[in-house]
Formats: C-alpha cells, sequence, structure tokens
C-alpha cells in the first residue's frame, strides 16, 4: 500500500498540522511517512500545501507532481491541484468559499463542509481534525488507536486537554462527508 | 531499537547533535536551515549535558568560533545555508590548514548570490573542490533522508575526529524542511577526555601546543602540504561510501545524491515499468567520490545519466571516473525547481538511451 497525498489551501487553516498529524498516525500504525511542505515565500503567499506519503515500503520520491489523493481547502488549490490527482484517483473538498467545483470526470469526488461544521461546534481550530475524519472515512488506512497515539505525539503536552475534542472533530468528518461524483 | 520520532531534516541535525555529545553549536540564521538553532535553542541541552548553544553576530564570527572550539579540541560544529557558507569559507580553509575537526552543514539552497531559498544541488564544486583557498579537501557527506540527517552528525564528527579534518554534511532545502520517521540513536556523553594536541593550557610535563595554519618557511610549509595530500589519499582509500539501487541487472545507470537520488528512485521504478533496466548508483560520501565503484559499472552499463539539481557539478566527476569508456550526460534542475520522476526517465531515453 501507497497513498499519495496532497493537501492544500489557506495558511491557518491547519493544513501542515493535519498532514503532520497523519505522519505521525502512520508512524504509529509502522508505516514508512513523508511529509514535504510549500515553505517561504510562497506559504507568506497565503498559501499552504504539503505532500504527504504513507507506504508500507521505503518511499522513494517525497516530492511528486501527481497524487492518489487531492484534498482541497481554497479555491487557488481548487485551479491548482485538481488537475493533477491521478485517473482513479480521488479529490476531497470543503465547499466553503469555492466558485467553482471540480470538474474531472475521471476520479471521485467527495464534499466535506468541515468550516460549516466548525462553526457548528463553536471550535474553528477542529476544522482539520474534521477534514481529516472525511479522508479517513473513505481511506481507512489508519486504525483509530493510533491517529489517537498519532494526536498525542504530535500535540505538545499543554493541548493534550484537547484530544478528546479533535476525536470528536475526526467523527463528525466521517459523519458528514459526502460523495459528489463517481466515475461511470 | 532506538526511540523514533517525526521530525523535519534540520530538527535531526539538531537533536542528533545533542546526543552525538557535542560541545558546542555555533550559528546563525538563514533559511531554509534555521530550524537546526531553533530546535537546539528551545531543547537547552546546556542544561542537561553542558553543550553550547549560541547565536553568533554573523556567520564569520559563528565559523571562528568553531575554529576556536575546535582548537581546544571540543566537539563542535556550525550550519547555515548556501550564502552563508560562502562567507565561512576564509575560516573554513583555516579549520583545514589548522587540521581541526569539527562539523559544518550546509543546507543547499539555490544560487549564485542570495539566489532562492528553495533547494538546489548547486554547492557541490564548493564543498568537494574547495570553497576556500589552498589545497584542502572536505569530507563530504551528503544524506538522502532525514534519517541521514542524524546518522551522518555521529559519522561526520568521528570522521572528523579520526582525522583531523573538517567534515561537512551537504543537504538541500527539500531534505531540511521534510518530515520523515527517525530512529534516533542513543545520547553519548560528551567526552572529557584532554587531546594531547589540542591548546587547554601548557602543563609542565609537555611542550607547548601550537595551532596554526600559517607557516612562512617554503620547506616546512611544502612538507606539511605534502603531510596533508597523504591523509586525504588515506581517506579516499578507506572512507568511500555509496549505496547501489536495483543495479544488479541494470543496463543503463543514474547516479545521484541527496534529493535528487529520492526523485531517481522513483523514476527508477518507472523505467522499469516500461522495459527500461536501469539502477541507481547514490554516493553518499560526496569526497572521497566512489570514482573506482563507479567504474567498475562501465564493464555493466552502456550509458550513464548524472541527476542534479545544478547545471552539472557532480557530472564532472563521473565523467573523470569513467575515462571516456561509456556515454555519461547530465539532467538538471535549477532555481529551486526539483526534476520529476517523469522528466528524468524521459531524458535518460532522449540523452542516452536514444543519444
Amino acid at each position: 500500500m501507497t497513498e499519495e497525498i496532497i493537501i492544500a489551501g489557506f495558511g491557518g487553516q491547519g493544513v501542515l498540522s493535519m498532514g503532520k498529524i497523519l505522519c505521525y498516525s502512520g508512524v504509529m500504525e509502522g508505516k514508512e511517512v513523508s511529509w514535504m511542505p510549500s515553505y517561504g515565500p510562497e506559504m507568506r503567499g497565503g498559501t499552504a500545501n504539503v505532500t504527504v506519503i504513507i507506504s508500507d515500503e521505503r518511499i522513494s520520491s517525497p516530492i511528486l507532481n501527481t497524487y492518489d489523493t487531492a484534498i482541497i481547502l481554497n479555491q487557488q488549490s481548487m485551479d491548482k491541484f485538481e488537475k493533477t490527482v491521478k485517473p482513479g484517483g480521488m479529490l476531497i473538498y470543503d465547499g466553503n468559499g469555492i466558485t467553482r467545483h471540480p470538474e474531472r470526470k475521471d476520479i471521485t469526488i467527495y464534499r466535506v463542509d468541515a468550516a460549516e461544521e466548525a462553526a457548528r461546534m463553536k471550535s474553528n481550530k477542529v476544522f482539520n481534525m474534521i477534514v481529516l475524519g472525511g479522508f479517513l472515512k473513505i481511506k481507512p488506512l489508519l486504525k483509530m488507536e493510533n491517529v489517537h497515539r498519532g494526536l498525542e505525539k504530535s500535540l505538545p503536552e499543554r493541548y493534550h486537554h484537547l484530544i478528546s475534542l479533535n476525536e470528536e472533530a475526526i467523527k463528525r468528518g466521517m459523519e458528514i462527508i459526502q460523495e459528489v461524483y463517481q466515475p461511470a | 531499537m532506538g526511540e523514533l520520532r517525526l521530525m523535519k531534516g534540520n530538527e535531526a541535525v539538531a537533536e542528533a547533535a545533542i546526543r552525538a555529545g557535542a560541545d558546542g553549536y555555533f550559528g546563525y540564521p538563514i533559511t531554509p536551515q534555521s530550524e537546526v538553532m531553533e530546535y537546539l535553542m528551545a531543547e537547552k541541552p546546556h542544561e542537561r549535558t553542558g553543550m553550547v548553544v549560541l547565536q553568533a553576530e554573523s556567520e564569520l564570527a559563528a565559523i571562528n568560533m568553531v575554529y576556536g572550539g575546535a582548537a581546544c579540541g571540543k566537539k563542535v560544529m556550525t550550519s547555515s545555508s548556501s550564502p552563508g557558507i560562502s562567507l565561512m569559507q576564509e575560516g573554513i580553509s583555516y579549520i583545514a590548514g589548522a587540521e581541526l575537526p569539527c562539523l559544518l552543514v550546509n543546507v543547499v539552497r539555490g544560487g549564485p548570490g542570495l539566489g532562492t531559498i528553495q533547494p538546489a544541488q548547486s554547492d557541490y564544486f564548493q564543498s568537494v573542490k574547495g570553497g576556500g583557498h589552498g589545497d584542502y579537501r572536505l569530507i563530504t557527506l551528503a544524506p538522502a533522508s532525514v534519517q541521514e540527517m542524524s546518522d551522518f552528525v555521529r559519522l561526520g564528527f568521528e570522521l572528523a575526529f579520526k582525522y583531523r579534518n573538517p567534515a561537512m554534511i551537504l543537504s538541500d532545502g527539500a531534505i531540511g524542511q521534510m518530515m520523515e520517521k527517525v530512529e534516533l540513536f542513543d545520547p553519548v556523553p560528551r567526552s572529557k577526555e584532554i587531546l594531547p594536541w589540542a591548546t587547554t593550557g601548557k602543563t609542565p610535563d609537555r611542550e607547548r601546543n601550537i595551532i596554526t595554519s600559517l607557516d612562512l618557511d617554503p620547506k616546512r610549509q611544502e612538507d606539511f602540504n605534502l603531510k596533508l595530500q597523504k591523509k586525504y589519499r588515506e581517506i579516499e582509500e578507506k572512507e568511500v561510501r555509496f549505496e547501489k539501487i536495483q543495479c544488479d541487472d541494470a543496463e543503463y545507470l543514474f547516479v545521484a545524491y541527496g534529493t535528487s537520488s529520492r526523485v531517481v528512485q522513483k523514476a527508477v521504478q518507472l523505467a522499469r515499468s516500461r522495459g527500461i533496466r536501469v539502477g541507481l548508483f547514490r554516493p553518499i560520501t560526496l569526497w572521497p567520490f566512489p570514482s573506482k565503484e563507479i567504474f567498475a559499472m562501465t564493464e555493466q552499463v552502456k550509458g550513464i545519466l548524472s541527476v542534479e539539481m545544478s547545471a552539472g557539478q557532480m557530472v564532472e566527476d563521473i565523467r573523470l571516473a569513467v575515462k571516456g569508456k561509456i556515454k555519461v550526460d547530465y539532467y538538471g534542475r535549477m532555481g529551486g525547481i526539483i526534476p520529476t520522476p517523469d522528466e528524468v526517465v524521459e531524458m535518460l531515453e532522449k540523452k542516452i538511451i536514444g543519444g
């Protein structure tokens, strides 16, 4: 198993930390992982993205130009990364702020309205965990107990009291994700 | 099994320095390697091991602090990125000329000049041919993973002390910034040993120790250079390191190090799925360069493509190693762009197989 993922959105949405939690959970499950962020001026321009690879085998290139899964959290990222999903792959997006919805006919498309759900949960900070939950529902690559351990490892101890809230958000994401398009 | 962590390459360097029992780190911030000092400052190793971590006022100050610490026989290091390493060249030449051990880490970004903060491999010449003046060499290690960023800190210090010569970890912005799983080695305490050559204050039972790179007597200066060269030949004999991936049945060969070698591993898979039997030769020591081992591959392969994030620097050493026996060409990207596996396979087909 090798899953090649791009997570892309605005800086501040928790794109990089979502990738980190996914990777740490992978480490806890005994997988090989890599986390390759965009850095520097790109980030200061307001967009952030990270390439995450989770695999049973030694990972070759940590830098990719096509992906099994694209998790897209703003319009700029939709414009940039919709075309990079491998045929037969999948795209997950949050509809909030999206003016041009995905149009590909050779990939499966899911929508997870995490921004809306985070507002309902009265915590903007769990936005990225709702998205992560949606992803893990469609691709159950990792056991929830390892996601829990991944959260423990990723978050500084002073935030450990928030782990249960994060897990609640992951569960909400699993419930609200919807299939939008499935190729024939 | 050692402790498993998910870390950035830069953080792994910092953690490994503490665990290797380093006495001091002196640096000046520059993207994309600032996490090395940030991590050390946050960890405050001085409170645990006594290791000094100091932000100097400039790169020049940092490398001269390394020079001073090394002269006292201490395990000292610095890290920087391309423009900062250029500023340090005078000090590096002096350290090599004074035969002192130390560890230098270059997390390379694109150049020339201030260039870009994105990853590149365009400091190959600077590291392996001598960026400073005089006939000296740097032991140059090229990590291709976060794991090796950690492991090569320990190895770099070992080699530096074994040969009393500066060692360089030549990394790049991609490996510095990316996170991977690292198995950390168990910490060793800082050494209390007083090395016989170190300038630690004269005691009645021995002569004065003098650390200098200056000798105005031509005969003595030439003798010293000959001694250095003898040491370099010994290092070339004993310390070559490399990895061969899918080379057993290879008809063609990629040579790549660091981040490029990761991209090329994917290119090898891609090419083999199209029926091209190609392997990867990954130099781990860039100096000493695995010339003999690359020459040996000419018995087996029809052509070599060097893949680098530069205008083609290592390809010169490959050509020297191959002695014109087979075709050698280069493909690379610059300015912070990382080549893609598809591009690399296309160039193998165009420049080596078809060419």
